[in-house]
């Protein structure tokens, strides 16, 4: 152990410059104690009552920097020689702190840290805390997109209070998707700019109907979307009824289009009475309303997604109605090849399926047991209509329009089961679902037995859709499955293949929009109107 | 639910400014087609709490807050700080000389549970005072409950590390003509060894005694025979451009006020003149206690606006860190101190330090210190080592504030306004804990400085302030 001094005459460094090459130099082994200071008479003294000055640090001036090393000669003599290569050395130089990069400003850390123009909050945070971010927003005069879930109802009745109150429109919580003036929010297709305004309590019913909007030749001016609840009797529907007035007095909109899974009955009634009066033409879709009930004055009542969509497109095109689309006529299903498995990711699809396949089917389940991990599932005794994007199969992981994993394990074992004589898929594409959501069950596709039963898909977007409408078919088609264009074909040709005899009628759900279908009819067109 | 809504107004209209919180990845779509888009790097409020971070949303834009602190922020930026006396603490807080009675640092704290350098600092006190003839005499003295401690800040006082004044210690005013409101602090000891640190000794009392009767009479005569008070509003300003932060660094600041001060000194020389002279040239720190007391002049200016969040005191004793709010009266909202990050003398390191201690957070409610920190690229050392790294400092710090100071620029930052008015909502909404750069005192008493750095101001503080703020009505509801 050595105790040495060093001055270097007239050489000034700042006190902090001098303590973080000190730091620095202490850290090799073998050094015990290191000081840089200036050599003033308050610093020699410091350093005399620390024993740390010998003889030539008693020489040392004011301007003259002073070292005192303790340790082992070697590592003494190893700091003392890197001292002045240390005080101009790049770790005193620029760059050298860990924010070395761009020198912008910090991040904005809060909503209530948003530039002054900001408009519109789009807000994905845990549910604990969206309601809160959201009223931010409202306070802060930005309209809302609450993409969480999980959010207390009465939070969201305090949200739509103050948005009101505001002039402001919450979306949400629990709202999937929206288009304003072509910019998407959450999940959201890439459609054609027209005059369709679309506003809907369903996320995927929105996505349906303005991606057929696009392919029918129509574009949409807004797409909104309120929220699951917002049409709840506790919510009332103010999103939705604070949309539709937003787009009566849009300029760009000239037909506006409803989407919801049933409304509250007395909240269907209100919301199909205020908009009669908005004096624009209305499309509303609210699947399992009573479909005997005359229009509204004003308000076209459609009782599918594709039927809305229909309607809309030649409201905003003008002219008849587009055609629906053409049936395949599948094979008869073999014995004991009886029951319909249909996967959705999309619930209000499992919604629209049930509806118009319960007349012909009779007894269906919405339900099947929740996933093993590890084991196949199970599948039931009965026709068996699926939302896999429920709660119950998304709890701790995303879901299936971003992660297949659990569709797939379903698709695997409707494949599998020698009960199945319908699979049903939907394929949501667009922005926020998965980069190429077709693939992964045509993996499944293609591992299926050669007697599996046939497979009904259809894919929701469009072409200009990241993943692309008419690749994602392709894939489809490619691994073997009838590929249809809605979510109301697909239902169709079920209740088609599936019902007993042959000679089944469907059930129109509305008077006037569409037209009974008979199961034999090969070339039969669905849902369309005289 | 009123159904005469507007119409969502404007959303439609135009290209919305989207503004994400929350997944990440929700935000490029919209920018792709062609939104301009606020990315927020966003974190759960009020430390997780959801009822608190629902309580907070409610204050957030709020038309009565947002009005009680533009009030609190003028009120403190209105202050013109004059240096206008030096006197014994005994005559301006008579309580000092009434009873035995002594002033502390930081939050209120009961001489048991004060911290090393506190109780010695309390020795050295009592020790000058009289009240006792030996360290341990004046150790029972206190532990017989012979001595009454108060906070610094409730007699309008502030006090850098320890920060125990006593009635015959000089004391700074400094004043407000337009108010009438003055503040307090001590003087400067220097570097070294110092009673502020924790130091005792001979050395320590014998240059105690001697501000007492040379320094303060001699700088009460040099005040008294300028032209006019020295206005430190101004000084401050110029140490900014200079390389200050006039917490942690008043080397320039020193300077200025020792020109100002000197031709007056040296006429005073029967008095302690050059003495002081001497003393000013050698004392970089000799600043600080100025720009504490100008800052508490201002924050107290700007204390009692009712609904205002705006923090109008931050002091440490060493074993609690405190904040006053300017709508919440007199209450402190504590947390346990927090540890100082920093550079050490040589042969002392972090496991000595004592957790951070002093009144000289003042500087930071009112933009300096840490606040100001990329004025001052000379302690830059302290926040990893580069002026970006310092102007990152004083750019986070201003989302935290109501708003900027007119006066105090930062060259490092295009000469923008320093941070002023710290605001418990944005501190709780941002989950940013406001930087202060601080020196460090050893744990055991008698020891004194071991070195200097940066430390936060913790959020428990904040969070517990803002839970006791009042949403305040508004109209229409």
């Amino acid at each position: 152990m050595v105790l040495r001094n060093a001055v270097h005459k007239d050489l000034y460094a700042d006190s902090v410059a001098l303590m973080r090459v000190a730091a620095r130099l202490a850290e090799p082994p073998g050094v015990e104690t290191i000081s840089l200071v200036m050599g003033t008479p308050a610093n020699r003294d410091v350093l005399a009552r620390s024993g740390l000055l010998t003889t030539p640090g008693h020489d040392a001036g004011p301007n003259d920097l002073l070292v005192a090393v303790r340790g082992e000669p070697d590592a003494v003599d190893t700091a003392l020689a890197l001292v002045v290569d240390a005080l101009s050395g790049p770790g005193e130089g620029p760059g050298a702190g860990p924010e070395a990069g761009a020198d912008t400003g910090p991040p904005v850390r809060s909503l209530a840290g948003a530039p002054a123009g900001a408009s519109l909050a789009l807000i994905s945070t845990p549910g604990p805390y969206a309601a809160s971010e959201a009223l931010k927003a409202l306070r802060l005069g930005m309209h809302a997109f609450v993409f969480s879930d999980h959010v207390p109802i009465e939070q969201e009745m305090l949200l739509k209070r103050e948005a009101a109150r505001r002039g402001l429109l919450v979306m949400g919580p629990d709202c999937g998707t929206a288009v304003i003036g072509g910019i998407p929010l959450g999940f959201a297709n890439e459609v054609r700019a027209g005059c369709v305004g679309l506003v809907g309590a369903s996320g995927t019913g929105l996505q349906q109907v303005s991606s057929l909007l696009h392919s029918m030749g129509a574009g949409v001016s807004h797409v909104i979307g309120t929220g699951s609840r917002d049409v709840s009797a506790e919510v009332g529907g103010p999103t939705m009824r604070a949309g539709l007035d937003a787009l009566a007095a849009d300029p760009a909109t000239k037909v506006i289009v409803l989407v919801s899974k049933p409304p509250a009955p007395h909240v269907a009634d209100q919301l199909l009475q205020h908009a009669g009066l908005l004096g624009k033409p209305v499309v509303a879709c609210f699947l399992g309303t009573d479909g005997t009930a005359p229009d509204p004055s004003g308000v076209t009542l459609a009782p599918t997604l594709l039927e809305a969509a229909r309607s809309a497109a030649s409201l905003a095109v003008g002219g008849a109605l587009p055609p629906g689309e053409e049936l395949t006529e599948l094979p008869a299903p073999a014995p004991p090849r009886r029951l319909l498995r249909a996967l959705y990711a999309g619930g209000t699809f499992a919604h629209e399926a049930a509806l118009l396949l319960g007349p012909a089917l009779g007894d269906i389940t919405r339900t099947a047991p929740p996933p093993v991990p590890g084991a196949a599932p199970h599948l039931p005794d009965r026709h068996l209509v699926l939302d896999l994007g429920d709660d119950e199969f998304t709890a701790g992981r995303p879901h299936p329009m971003i992660d297949p994993t659990v569709r797939t394990e379903y698709l695997r074992a409707a494949l599998a089961d020698p009960r199945s004589a319908a699979v049903v898929l939907d394929v949501v594409i667009g922005h926020g679902a998965a980069p190429d959501p077709a693939a992964a069950l045509a993996g499944a596709l293609a591992e299926a037995p050669l007697d599996a039963p046939p497979v009904i898909a259809f894919v929701v977007g469009t072409d200009d859709d990241p993943q692309g409408l008419t690749a994602q078919q392709r894939i489809l088609r490619d691994a073997g499955a009838y590929v249809v264009d809605s979510s109301t074909t697909a239902a169709r040709m079920c209740a088609e293949l599936l019902s007993s005899g042959g000679d089944l009628m469907l059930t129109p759900a509305a008077p006037g929009s569409a037209s009974a279908a008979s199961a034999s009819a090969s070339a039969s067109r669905i849902g369309e109107t005289a | 639910m009123t159904a005469q809504a507007a119409p969502a107004q404007g959303l439609l209209t135009g290209v919305p400014h989207v503004v994400n919180v929350g997944v990440d990845a929700f935000a490029g779509p919209p920018r792709a087609a062609g939104a301009t888009v606020t990315a927020v790097d966003w974190r759960p409020p009020a430390s997780g709490d959801p009822e608190l971070g629902a309580g907070l949303a409610r204050l957030v834009a709020h038309p009565a807050v947002e009005a009680a602190n533009a009030a609190a922020l003028e009120r403190i930026l209105g202050v013109v700080p004059l240096w206008t006396d030096v006197r014994p603490a005994g005559e301006l807080i008579p309580e000092l000389a009434q009873e035995r009675l002594l002033l502390h640092a930081g939050p209120p704290i009961e001489w048991q549970r004060m911290c090393g350098p506190m109780r010695a600092a309390v020795v050295g006190a009592v020790l000058l005072e009289g009240w006792a003839a030996t360290a341990p005499e004046a150790q029972a003295l206190a532990d017989a409950g012979a001595i009454r401690f108060a906070p610094c800040h409730h007699h309008d006082a502030v006090g850098p590390m320890a920060g125990v004044i006593s009635a015959s210690m000089p004391l700074l005013v400094v004043e407000d003509e337009a108010t009438g409101l003055r503040a307090y602090s001590n003087l400067n000891e220097g570097q070294g060894r110092c009673l502020r640190y924790g130091a005792l000794g001979d050395d320590v009392m014998e240059r105690l005694r001697w501000m007492g009767e040379r320094l303060g009479p001699a700088l009460r005569a040099a005040i008294g025979s300028l032209a006019e008070p020295v206005n430190l509003r101004s000084v401050t300003a110029q140490a900014l451009q200079m390389g200050d932060e006039c917490h942690s660094r008043n080397t320039a600041a020193s300077a200025l006020l020792t020109r100002e001060l000197s031709a007056a000194l040296a006429r005073h020389t029967d008095l302690g003149g050059i003495e002081a002279l001497d003393f000013l040239r050698d004392n970089n720190y000799w600043f600080l206690n100025f720009s504490m007391a100008a800052s508490k002049l201002a924050l107290l200016a700007g204390h009692g606006v009712q609904h205002s969040t705006v923090v109008t005191a931050f002091a440490r004793n060493g074993v609690d860190v405190g904040i006053r709010v300017s709508g919440l009266g007199d209450a402190w909202f504590t947390a346990p101190a927090a540890p100082v990050d920093g550079l050490y003398f040589a042969g002392y390191g972090p496991a000595d330090a004592n957790p951070d201690i002093g009144d000289s957070a003042i500087t930071e409610m009112h933009g300096l210190g840490g606040f100001a920190l990329a004025a001052a690229p000379a302690i830059v050392g302290f926040v990893g080592g580069t002026p970006k790294g310092a102007r990152r400092v004083s750019q986070e710090m201003a989302t935290l504030t109501v708003g900027r100071h007119r006066d105090y620029r930062l060259p490092g930052l295009d000469f923008v306004g320093s941070p002023v008015g710290l605001d418990i909502r944005k501190v709780v909404d941002t989950g940013l804990e406001p930087v202060i750069t601080t020196g460090i005192a050893h744990r055991e008493p008698g020891i004194g400085q071991i070195g200097a750095g940066l430390t936060h101001a913790p959020m428990r503080c904040f969070t517990d302030a803002l839970s006791a703020v009042d949403v305040p009505p508004e109209p229409g509801e």
